[in-house]
């Protein structure tokens, strides 16, 4: 919890600092852990309810563990064209994982995303938010072992 | 063949982004000099007469805006650079700000010292990290300098919500809360961040900002349309030869994107549909392909400009199909916050998949239109509102799309 707090507090006098907190947690641990969220209502002194709608209320924050590699595919239009659902198809049977699932060892997240910006190299997805592009199902099977 | 037309992206490939000695070299701060020789109401007539329209897609004149927020009292006002670009198709922001970072903070500082504030916050999307950390060494470097004076820029972080695009939903964000738009008026030009007048503009229409300055309004009222003028950085995806950016005037047409510039459909395939403006952007077929891109000729054909993202998709693509993708991603996005986006964009995705399987009748294609014309009117933000056009574009032009797929 004390770890928690020490994050939380570098942001307390920052106007508006509770989503910069957030993002910190979330630089730390990969994802926001719950307890977090109760320490940093106390921080912000504001309701708990209302710190846990602002965690839920973004789709780049994770409120709960995840893997040590987030893997987000695009499923954009663009993307979606591209073959998007293709890669999704290798990334799943390569990982043993469903979108939304994190393999048993905790090593890799699998999530979707929407638009990553990234479109000048469709299909994308990101690794812990860097963008790969141009991918096609053989390329996955590289791009996973660079993960240690 | 029409050639770019590279005023935002001078600096493109010519100058280090990350040195600001080189930007200055370029010619760069000229304009907040030349903007601090004048008087606030002089600076904000000359950006009006260059008639600058914002660039993140509601096209209000720049200057206009400016002027509300310097004629608003209040003890501090703010300047915000929306950088949440979100628009699937769209890097556009990204690319300015990668590349030429200090162009998007001495736009920030002119408006500054046109209106009357001292702090600039850029935001920026959580999916752009690599982008926070340039441009906070830009930031560094233009305080080292002493070039922004007494203006202050922070970077803030979007987390992953489209709908922190829309102004007051991107000041709900700064403030920390949940990214809900206001209910308008007051509009953010008098009442923004913290109650504080507060002028939101996209990174592309800051960095028009120091190069009209410098040239003149004149200068810029002249290139491109009349009603829209300037040039517009588009990026071509899908089904395109060239899937890269551009830089424009906006008296090009269409056509001209997408087969001079853009070279084309690959393959030998032939044209079917091109979407502008992003994902909520309307459907357009070859029969309108000779309208020009500025933001009236645009609006005209039931389409928008928007953020200038261009998705091709040739003869081989199911627009039915696509059309379902794109109601996902706004089911998914709606804040929650009206029940006519909320619900509606839930029920909109539900038809979509249900005629994409085979299993939508004539009567749902009627329910799409009813719906999606009562969105358009009765949702409380442009998401809500702009939803609908996909489907009511794709419902127009390419009816029969829809019903190869009926029961």
């Amino acid at each position: 919890m004390t770890d928690y707090r020490d994050i939380i507090l570098t942001y307390k006098d920052l106007p508006g600092g509770l989503i910069e907190a957030y993002h910190a947690l979330q630089r730390e641990f990969n994802y926001i852990p719950e307890d977090a969220i109760e320490v940093a209502a106390g921080v912000f002194d504001i309701p708990k309810s209302q710190a846990y709608g602002v965690a839920t209320f973004y789709s780049y924050f994770q409120v709960g563990k995840r893997g040590k590699y987030i893997i987000r595919m695009c499923e954009s239009a663009p993307c979606h064209v591209a073959g998007a659902d293709e890669i999704l198809k290798t990334l799943e049977s390569c990982l043993g994982i469903k979108a939304g699932e994190t393999t048993a060892d905790g090593k890799f997240t699998l999530e979707l995303t929407e638009c990553v910006g990234q479109c000048q190299a469709t299909p994308v997805i990101t690794i812990n938010s860097k963008p790969y592009g141009d991918l096609y199902p053989e390329k996955i099977t590289s791009i996973l072992s660079e993960c240690k | 063949m029409a050639e770019e037309m590279r005023i935002l992206m001078r600096n493109y490939g010519k100058i280090d982004p990350l040195n600001i000695d080189d930007y200055i070299n370029a010619g760069g701060y000229k304009g907040l000099e030349k903007a601090r020789g004048m008087t606030q109401k002089d600076l904000i007539a000359e950006v009006q007469k260059s008639g600058l329209r914002g660039r993140g897609g509601a096209g209000f004149n720049a200057g206009m805006k400016w002027g509300f927020s310097c004629n608003a009292a209040a003890d501090q006002k703010y300047v915000v650079c929306n950088a949440d670009e979100g628009e699937p198709g769209t890097y556009k922001d990204r690319l300015i700000m990668e590349n030429d970072p200090q162009s998007v903070l001495e736009g920030m500082a002119v408006c500054g010292y046109a209106i009357g504030s001292n702090q600039g916050y850029i935001y920026c999307r959580g999916e752009y990290p690599y982008v926070v950390d340039k441009l906070n060494t830009a930031i560094e470097q233009a305080k080292a300098k002493g070039v922004l004076g007494d203006f202050n820029i922070e970077v803030r972080m979007g987390a992953g919500a489209y709908v922190c695009g829309e102004e007051s939903a991107l000041i709900e964000s700064i403030e920390g809360h949940r990214g809900e738009p206001r209910f308008k008026p007051p509009f953010p030009p008098v009442i923004g961040l913290w109650g504080k007048p507060t002028i939101v503009n996209n990174v592309e229409t800051f960095a028009n900002i120091p190069v009209i300055l410098e040239k003149g309004a004149d200068w810029y009222a002249g290139l491109g349309s009349i009603s829209y003028p300037g040039t517009k950085l588009m990026t071509l995806t899908g089904d395109i030869v060239n899937r890269t950016f551009i830089e424009v005037p906006t008296d090009t047409t269409i056509r001209e994107v997408i087969f001079e510039f853009g070279g084309g459909i690959p393959d030998g395939k032939k044209f079917k549909a091109v979407q502008i403006g992003g994902t909520s952007g309307g459907f357009i077929p070859e029969s309108l392909l000779d309208t020009l891109i500025d933001f009236d000729s645009m609006a005209a054909i039931g389409a928008a400009l928007g953020s200038g993202a261009v998705f091709v998709m040739d003869e081989t693509r199911d627009i039915v199909d696509v059309t379902n993708r794109i109601t996902k991603f706004f089911e998914h996005e709606s804040c929650g916050k009206c029940s006519p986006c909320r619900e509606g964009t839930k029920r909109m995705h539900e038809l979509l998949q249900q005629i994409n399987h085979g299993l939508g009748t004539a009567a749902d294609l009627d329910l799409l239109s009813r719906l999606g014309t009562v969105m358009s009117k009765a949702c409380l933000c442009g998401l809500g509102q702009a939803a609908p056009s996909p489907v009511l574009t794709t419902l127009q032009h390419f009816k029969s799309e829809y019903t190869n797929k009926l029961q």
